[in-house]
Parts: structure tokens; sequence; C-alpha cells
């Protein structure tokens, strides 16, 4: 079937099975190979985009149920050339090692903050609570969240 | 100024934040293209004679081929995964006739597509014939049922220390416990992976995800018959390792064998399911323990046996209870000791290298006792391990273990945390809240440990400097980083030695064709040796390019001097005519600049010691335990970044703590897991942790020119026993005196309760 | 790991779902927001032959005050749910339990309608409604029905819902007074045990309880036990009387039945003290 997207503010468009999975339809069929599997039960979140402006796991969506709707992926937050507040405060924070989680952990804080835009450290550890990271400890990444919410670089 | 010691942002990092990493699966190389599919099929029971049906799948569209054993039997078995493990309980490449754990691949299918290959799994046809399974360690250890029918025994490592008949004779206070390490899951956020294609050289090129490419190349080497430098291994990005990605796999090394047969690229990339199924999972020790000593809290003797879980087929796992023997007393002046450990075999999936490997199973045996102990003859647990630390001016130290402990000054490092903590305040409230009967309950833990980094035996390490002839550099490393920052730490020690500035220095790693030789990273050995082989290397350049401008200025040698803040050389007194690293490399080869090749040889391994201090709550009614404070000193020697040095410690608190309090691979009685996916197995988030409040130590190595030891693993070694021991403190008043990890909210609560019927009887 | 593969329909309103299912009948799997649905179907544990997606029908996501009730459309997601000024309003806990389901991206996602068509008894917007005395409107071919949350689940994951028929409204009468106790592992894990408990608009207290038995429950004996004047303590005692919980990876059956009855107690206590609001 075809599904037509707007992924990164382009118009896409691939033909795939019914069941392809939106992580799938962006990785293989659109190449936009940022955005991570980690798990197989909606768990580790490391498959986070943004589909209309929310965070959704691109691994329990079906492409088809992604059609005309808008897809942000980690390759698209900067479309502008301007880093976003959340990843210039992962570079500043330290806020990831091995790098696998956090295209997923940058998608979900960015979300987050546009829902709580003046979250408190718990208020950022339980709306990560669906994104795990087995090399920060998290420390890093909640104090580069709350560096992005007060809207100053270090 | 030197740049050693500043906070450097990694260089790493533009690329994770903008276009991701480029991780096996995610590779487009062109000589890719056309790839096929490998999924495998796997043992849904534990022990079994299994004969395998392929006809269903392999008349299905999109199936190259579907391989069993009976195919492969003209290719030389994979070797074994470490050269002093019984061959008799040596892994087939696929399973030959007999499954020995719920996981183990009994077919390869290759497939055009992805999809495909889940579809086709479902249709081959496995007959399993139940054979007796065998999932307690003990049972294994009687040996009434033989997993390997070639095998003498079960027993597949084991090791002894000393003469445990009558160690604990003379004491005045004995305490014994058995304490269950429990086996939990590495679970890097990448499962394992690989890709790879024979070139038209006649080589394989082979992409893994591994800490360890050169290895990785010898063992593939050895598996298919070929020469080292007739496979290249490249490790892309790499999503964390943790040590269960040390080497590579028999399920990677197969994709070799099938890209050769069908003349195409292979790929392979795991579910999680698989990763939790088959990966292999750490620690899995069954601990028999007793401490001695007297009432005025010395102790005088220390006996540990170590029940090892090797799973199916022995690997990492098998050997690592010597380094539990190795570092059995820990921080502690223990004058008999005695450890007997014995590593058997189960059908279970294989025990294998987890962060700390081996030695945060001897911190967790030693730290729980000496709490026990301090529980025993009603004395502070700060206290108790005051009176036992091994005093600085005792170094070096050799343990009875026969260790040489390199240096250390574990009671200031005890007194930091204490003090850094409030140590004194925190046991009035905890008073406070039990003379009140307030909730939740109050826990402290400590823990104060040493672990042994780059070892056992003295290890080393290759570097290459090229100064190129435009002035920049490229650091060549045989360390191979998957989230250590080496790019950016081994580029400070580059340009601090050579001038040139960190945006110029370019680290290339994890290509076995671009980097000669190498020890991958793992067991926390890569700043010590690949680092320090960096500084040895920067060093040479440095007299080499002397030199050669010596030449340019006609000179002689001891008379050129290198203007770091100029990045250039000039003859002493002329500071005014300076020959740039560029004119410098330029006169060493036009072309390539100038190349030192260098080995760094450590003198001997490093013990990286600290002290972690765990606050706990627990509700006493459900039995609920929640970490609310972490305060560490992690003592490393001299930081080269703190930045990066920080989230090695965070990263290894939060897996301690995990271990602790959340995490436990389970298998029924049938050996049927109970935790393959993420679902189910406790991996905790950001909601589940704390913050850490880390305190800086430094006390040097006499080991490397940079004084340096490992931080990797520190976390994992510190963090466990002392939230373990905060959980047990909590309940401590209420006659509870152990509770294994992880200590859930069901286990303290059927503990709380046992106490009371104690009590009451 | 990939669902098996199925025939795909795309309802933009209740009828094209309808016909679908009436095409269909039991062949078919209603995909409202997956959250539960597509992990099954990615482990091939569901493998239905034909999914309706119901994603785009968008007139099935609504809150709307009906006075003594809200009425939400099945299709409202637990974000929304969690976040709508009237449901914070008229009926707290509904608002309250929506944000604890899952994680944010699963409450972007998920929705009420598939969370109670789910019926899983570990789930937690089941358990609430289900204390607060909702209903459920069902449409098939002929027509609608009303069920009392009191009689939709009929067993793991079962419910009285035909093959052929949609839920396409939840009806929550408002309540001020309640306590939810849900008690996890992690906090993305589903409730080892959760306790609701509600006082109704007749002064009547209804205690709900996740994960104690096949369904969610009620824990009549909790109830009557208030109703003749027992406190929370008193009553809590009772609250696994009846019940059937199961052993897992993350609780005992016993641990379980203690759990209910200090999670009942102190939902209890938060609702008898009626110091939410």
């Amino acid at each position: 079937m075809k599904v037509t997207v707007k992924v990164n503010g382009e118009q896409r468009e691939a033909d795939v099975e019914p069941r392809r999975l939106l992580v799938h339809l962006l990785r293989d069929d659109f190449g936009l190979t940022a955005t991570n599997i980690g798990c197989d039960t909606t768990s580790c979140g490391a498959c986070t985009v943004l589909v209309d402006g929310e965070s959704v796991k691109s691994c329990t969506m079906l492409a088809a149920s992604a059609e005309g709707r808008e897809v942000t992926t980690l390759e698209g937050l900067a479309a502008s050339g301007e880093w976003h507040p959340v990843q210039d405060a992962f570079r500043d924070k330290h806020g990831l090692q091995c790098g696998f989680c956090t295209p997923g952990m940058v998608m979900a804080a960015v979300s987050l903050l546009r829902e709580n835009p003046k979250p408190s450290a718990e208020d950022v550890r339980s709306g990560l609570e669906g994104n795990l990271c087995r090399c920060t400890g998290y420390h890093n990444i909640v104090a580069a969240v709350l560096q992005a919410s007060s809207g100053q670089a270090q | 100024m030197s740049i050693l010691g500043t906070r450097v942002l990694r260089v790493e990092d533009p690329k994770f934040l903008t276009t991701g990493g480029v991780y096996v699966d995610d590779l487009r190389d062109p000589r890719l293209e056309g790839a096929a599919y490998v999924t495998y099929v796997r043992s849904v029971v534990a022990h079994a004679k299994v004969t395998v049906d392929t006809s269903g799948a392999a008349d299905t569209p999109g199936v190259l081929a579907v391989v069993t054993m009976d195919d492969l039997r003209e290719v030389e078995p994979p070797p074994l995964a470490l050269p002093y493990l019984p061959p008799a309980m040596r892994r087939p490449w696929l399973a030959d006739g007999v499954v020995r754990y719920v996981g183990e691949p009994v077919a390869a299918i290759v497939t055009e597509s992805r999809y495909d290959g889940e579809d086709a799994a479902e249709l081959v046809g496995v007959d399993y014939e139940p054979l007796p399974v065998v999932v307690d360690p003990h049972a294994s250890a009687t040996n009434e049922v033989l997993l390997f029918p070639d095998a003498p025994s079960n027993t597949a490592l084991a090791f002894e220390l000393g003469e445990p008949e009558g160690l604990l004779d003379d004491c005045e206070v004995v305490v014994r416990q058995q304490i269950v390490n429990q086996r939990v899951a590495p679970a890097p956020l990448e499962v394992r992976g690989s890709a790879c294609v024979w070139t038209d050289d006649g080589r394989l090129l082979f992409w893994g995800s591994t800490q360890s490419p050169h290895g990785a190349r010898d063992t593939l080497a050895k598996a298919l018959s070929l020469e080292p430098d007739q496979v290249h291994f490249i490790a892309p990005d790499v999503g964390g390792g943790f040590g269960a990605k040390f080497d590579v796999s028999v399920e990677d090394m197969l994709l070799a064998v099938l890209a050769k047969r069908l003349s195409r690229p292979m790929r392979w990339t795991e579910t999680r399911t698989e990763n939790l199924l088959s990966m292999g999972h750490g620690r899995a020790q069954i601990q028999t323990v007793a401490m001695g000593g007297r009432r005025d809290g010395k102790v005088e003797a220390y006996s540990l046996h170590v029940l090892q879980d090797a799973g199916a087929y022995p690997h990492f796992g098998a050997v690592l209870p010597i380094m539990t023997q190795t570092m059995a007393t820990g921080v502690y002046a223990i004058e008999k000791v005695a450890v007997r450990t014995n590593s058997v075999v189960t059908n279970t999936s294989s025990v294998v290298a987890y962060r700390g490997a081996g030695r945060p199973e001897a911190t967790a045996a030693v730290e729980r006792m000496i709490d026990m102990f301090a529980a025993e003859i009603g004395m502070d647990p700060a206290e108790v391990r005051r009176k036992n630390l091994l005093p600085p001016d005792a170094f070096p130290v050799t343990t009875p273990a026969g260790a040489v402990y390199d240096s250390g000054e574990y009671e200031k490092a005890l007194q930091a945390v204490l003090d850094a903590a409030g140590y004194a305040e925190l046991r009035t409230e905890q008073q406070k809240r039990r003379d009140a009967g307030d909730h939740p309950l109050l826990g402290i833990g400590l823990s104060t440990y040493v672990e042994i980094t780059a070892g056992p035996e003295a290890g080393q390490e290759f570097a290459r400097i090229n100064v190129r002839p435009d002035g920049s550099a490229v650091v060549y490393t045989g360390t191979s980083p998957h989230g250590q920052g080496h790019a950016t730490s081994f580029a400070m020690l580059a340009s601090e030695e050579l001038g040139i500035p960190v945006e110029r220095i370019e680290v290339v790693h994890g290509d076995t064709d671009l980097v000669a030789r190498g020890g991958g990273t793992g067991g926390s050995r890569s700043l010590q040796l690949g680092g320090a082989a960096v500084h040895q290397g920067a060093i040479e350049a440095v007299d080499q390019a002397r030199e050669l401008a010596a030449e340019l200025f006609e000179a002689s040698p001891a008379d050129v001097t290198l203007d770091k803040s100029r990045g250039g050389f000039h003859v002493a007194g002329s500071p005014d005519e300076v020959r740039s690293w560029g004119e410098v490399a330029t006169s060493a080869d036009a072309e390539h600049g100038l190349i030192v090749d260098t080995d760094f040889k450590a003198k001997g391994a490093t013990f990286p010691f600290g002290a972690h201090l765990a606050v706990v709550e627990v509700d006493v009614d459900t039995g609920k335990v929640r970490l609310v404070r972490m305060v560490t000193v992690d003592d490393a020697g001299p930081v080269i970044n703190p930045v990066i040095v920080e989230g090695q410690r965070h990263g290894g608190i939060a897996q301690g703590a995990a271990q602790a309090l959340f995490e436990e691979v389970r298998y029924d009685d049938d050996g049927n897991p109970q935790t393959t996916n993420l679902a189910d197995y406790g991996f905790p988030s950001a909601a589940e942790l704390p913050d850490f409040e880390l305190v800086d130590m430094a006390t040097p190595s006499p080991m490397n020119p940079l004084g340096v030891k490992g931080i990797g693993e520190a976390g994992t070694i510190g963090a466990t026993p002392a939230v373990q021991n905060a959980v047990v403190d909590a309940l401590a008043h209420l006659g509870v005196r152990h509770v294994d990890m992880p200590t859930t909210s069901e286990r303290v609560w059927r503990a709380i309760n046992d106490a009371k019927k104690g009590s009451d009887r | 790991m990939i669902p098996a593969p199925f025939d795909y329909v795309r309802a933009a309103t209740p009828d094209d779902a309808l016909a679908a299912l009436g095409e269909h009948g039991d062949e078919a799997k209603l995909l409202a927001g997956g959250q539960s649905l597509l992990p099954l179907m990615k482990l091939r544990l569901a493998v239905p032959t034909v999914v309706v997606d119901l994603t785009g029908i968008d007139e099935l996501s609504y809150v709307r005050d009906e006075g003594d009730s809200l009425a939400i459309g099945a299709l409202t997601r637990h974000h929304d749910v969690a976040t709508n000024d009237v449901v914070r309003r008229e009926v707290p806990m509904l608002a309250h339990v929506a944000g604890l389901v899952g994680d944010p991206q699963v409450r972007h996602r998920g929705t009420v309608g598939g969370s109670v068509a789910h019926a899983d008894p570990s789930a937690d917007l089941p358990t609430a409604l289900l204390a607060l005395g909702a209903s459920y409107v069902v449409r098939g071919q002929q027509g609608k029905r009303t069920v009392s949350a009191d009689d939709f689940s009929t067993g793991f994951l079962e419910t009285v819902l035909e093959p052929d028929e949609l839920l396409v409204e939840v009806q929550v009468p408002k309540a001020a007074a309640w306590g939810y106790e849900k008690f996890t592992r992690r906090a993305i894990d589903w409730a080892t045990v959760a306790a609701a408990t509600v006082r109704r608009a007749d002064g009547s207290v209804a205690v709900a309880l996740a994960n104690m038995g096949p369904t969610v429950l009620r824990a009549a004996a909790v109830e009557q036990a208030v109703a003749s004047g027992s406190g929370a303590a008193e009553a809590s005692a009772l609250a696994d009387e009846g019940t059937e919980p199961g052993s897992d990876v993350t609780a005992s059956a016993d641990y379980r039945r203690h759990l209910a009855r200090v999670l009942t107690s102190r939902a209890l206590a938060a609702c008898l003290s009626g110091d939410r609001d």
C-alpha cells in the first residue's frame, strides 16, 4: 500500500506492506537511520520520534497509521541549521555516551519540554520513564533537560 | 596551561546529536548492496535431543537457504571462547542434535528481506525429545546429569587458594551466609548485529558490534581457517557493550560461512528477545561465605566458596571466579584466606563478562560480610571498616590472593564519603524515625572497594601518531571506544605533548586495516594502556620532530625546543624563527608526514578503589525500596577529562544500583526464561534513580606514566553492595540480617515477615 | 520483531469500521492506539488476518460534560484525558489515572476505548472506570447498547464485545472523593496491583482492583464492610477476598494479596477523608 508522510518537513511516499512499522519506514524506506530500535515491547524508547509534534514510539505504530501526518526525527530537529536547545544541552552536560538511546531520548525530551516548559528534576525523571539508557545512569540526561528548559547554555 | 584535567566537551557528540551514530544496522555501505538477511531459529526447550525439519521454510518465497548443523559438517567447529576451557564443552555452530538452553540456535535462515526471515522462522519444524534439565548450579555440581557426555563432569573450571579447613577455628566471632549474586543481563541498548561480504581480493570484510575488533578479527580468522590479515574487521559505532560484546559471537561468525556459501553479503541484527536469550548473562554466583574475627572489630579470617553458574557453553563467565578469588579480601588486611571456586554448566544461557566481571562479585561478598560482622559485634559498619582497611603506608601490598595493589588511600576515601553524605546526621535521622515509628524506614549502606583493572597480567597497547603535512594529527589506537570518549580524551593526551589543538587531532579506531594491532576496550584498560600509548607515542613524535627540525635549522637536536603554545619548533635562544609542525612533518615525508608507531607496556595491573554510601527509604508495608542518595568516591588516579570520568562513574553507579534493586534474569525449573524482554526484565529508567553525588579523589598509580587507573567498572563494583547493605540496614532493627539481590519489594516484605516470625518463636 | 502479514482497512468513520467488522468478523482486529495490540502482534501472540485502523476516526475523540456524567469518545487518547480541563475538574481521578498509563509516548497514542476493550486486568483505566461506575456504549450492526463496566470484562483479555461491535463511548459518572494506589516495580510497568476507590454520588463507596484475577474486579467484601461502617484499615483487610491473583516475575500471588490489602487501605483512606479533590 502507498503511504504518504511529511517527514522532517518534506513530503515522502513509499509503497509498503500494511504491517510495515513506522520505524522501518523511516529507517529502511527513507534512510533516516538516527532513529534506533532497542526492544520488541515498547519499553526502551530508542525509536521515539515526534508525530504531529508529540513523542511516539515508532516501533509501535504502523507506517499506515502515519498517513498524512507529520513526523520529526532527530535528523529534522536542527533543520533550520540551528541546534535545538535540547541538542546543545545534551552536549554541554555530556548526556550521551554510546549514542544509541540518544535520538529517542532527545526527541522524548523535546516533547516533554513542549508540554511542560519548566519541569522539576522529578518531572524530567518521570517524563523520561519510557526511555532507557544503559550508559549514563541518567544523571547527565536529567541535567541536560533541565538546562534546556532554563533556556541558558553554560 | 595543561589541557589535561579540564572539561573538554566530547568531539564525538555533534554527529550523535544530529544525524545519529552509524551502528551496524545503519550501514548503507555500497559493498553491502544486495545483502541477504540471516534469522536464527532458536530452541524453545532447555535440554532436548532435536531433529529439525526445514522443508516448510525452504520452499517459501524469499527464502534463500535454511541451514542446520548437518549442512556445516565440513566447516571446522568454532574456536573455544577461551583457550583453556574444556574442548568437550565447545559450542557448535548450530545445535548438533542436542539443545542445551532456550535460545540456542538450531537453524539459520537466509532471506531476501528482514521481514521474510521472521515469517520463515515460524515454518521450521523442530522436534524436541526432552532430556533432564539442570538449572540449579547445586544440582549441576552433583554431576548426576552430565550436560556434555564427553566431559567427565559438569565442572568447566575450578580454582583454589589457601586451606578452608579449620580456617575460622580460632576466631572469637564467626558469621556465615550464603549469598546469591544473581544472574543479570548486560543489555546494551544496541543488540548484537553484524554484516559481512567476501571482497574480490578474497578477503572477508566484516562489520561487527564489538568492543575488540582485533580480537574479533583473530577469532574469526581462526574459525574460518584464515590468516588474520585475510579478515578486515570494522567496529562501526557500537551501542554499548558492557563486557558482553568483547570478541565476536558464534551467531556473528556464521554469517561469514553463509556469505561464502551463497556468494552474497549477509546481515544480521538480533531482536531484544534474542539478546536476552542468547547474548549471555553476567554474575550468576552462589557464594558460601564465612568471616571470623574478634569482638574488638578486627577481622582475622575469610572463607569464600564460589559456585559459578557458567551457563550451557562455558564462556568468560566460567573463568571469572579467578578474578573473584584475586579480589576476595578487597580493601582489608585479612591474614587468613581460603577460596574455592567451581564453575559448572547448566541449561541456561552462557555467562559472559559483564561490567566488573568477577570483581563486583568479590566486593559484594566481602562487603556484605563486613556489615554482617559489624552487626554481630554491635559495631558501626564504618568503624569496622576503618579497623581493617589496608593503611596507606602499606603500598604496594601483596595480598594473600597474590595480587599486588599498586596504591591506595582507603580510609581517606571512606572518610570523604562519610563527610560528604553527613553520615552522623543520617544515623541520627535513622534513629529518630525508628524511635518514633516513622515511615519510610531509612537505610544507610556502605561499601569500600578495590578492584583490578588492565590485569591480571601487565597489559600493553598500540598507538600510532601521525602528524600530517598540514600540521594536523591523526591518532590511531588499538582500543575500541563505544561511548567512552577516546576521540576526545586521547586527542587531549596527544595535544598535551604535541601542542596541536584538539580540534586538529583526529582519533581513528575500530578498523583492523587502519590500526595495526590492539586489545580493544574492556576491563577498564583503555586509558591506562591505550591512553598511555598515545602519550608515549606523542613524546616519541616530538623527539623525532626535534631531530627533523634540527636538520631544518642545521642545529643540534638538543638545542631544538617545541613551543606548544605556537605549535612549532625553534632553536633555543632564537624563538622568532619557528618551523611549524606542518613543515617538520613534511620534511619527514611530504605525502604522509611524520608517523610514529609505539607499543606501551604497563608495569602491572592497577587497583582503583573507592567508597560508596547509599541511602534508601523502605516502605515497611509494601517492602518497596527507593534509592534516595548515592555518594561516592571513585579514585582512579589523575583525571584526564572530568566530563568523561563523571559519566563513567554515573553509568556504573546506575548499573550497580540496578543489580542491587531491580535486575534479575530468571529461569523456571524447566529452564524456561522468564525475563525475555525489557518489559519483564527490570532495567531501570530515570524515574527509578536519584542524582549521584560524586566526591573527587586522585591517588596516582606507579604503573604508567599518566598515573591513571581504570574508571569504567568502578560504579558497578562499589554501588551494588552499598545499596544492598542500605536495604538490610533499613530493616536491621526488625531483626533482618540479609536480603538477597535484587532487593525487590516482595523479598523485603518476606524478610520482614520472616524476621517477625523468628522473633515470635 | 515484525507482525505477521495482514490485510489493512483504514476506517474514517465508525460506520466504516462497522462495515469492515461486518465483513471480516472475528478475523479482524481493531487498531486504536495500538499500544497493547501492536506489541502482541510483534511477538506474534496476536495474529489477526485483518486490521481495521481506527486512528483516523476523529469524531470519536471528545470529552463532553453531560451534567451528572462525562461522555468520553472511545478514541480519546490517554494524554488528552489526562490534560483535559473538564476531566480534571469533574472526574479528577480519571485525569490522574490516565496520566499513569504506560509512559508519555504510550499516552500520546493509546486510547481510553482501546484500553477498555483490550481488557487487560492490570490496566489502570479499566480499574478506575470500574470503581467510578462507568458505562460503555457499544455500536453493532443493529444499533447501540450500553454495558455497565461491571459486566464488561468476561475473562483475561475477553469482553462482552461481539466480533462485529465497536466501543464508541465511555460514560463516567462524576465523583469527587477518590483514591488510587498503583504499585509497580518501575514507573513504566503495568500495575503489580492497583486499588481504586470512589465515593459515588449516592454516597456508596466502590473499590476496584487491578491484577488480582483474570479481569479487573470489585472488592465486594471491602465495599460491604465500608457500607456497614468499617474504617479503611478494617475494611481493607478483606481486599483479597474472592480474588484469584496470579504469580509472575514481578510478584507471587501471596504478595499480590498483601499488596491488595495495603493499597486498598491507602486508597480508601484517601477516599474516605475526601482529602483529594
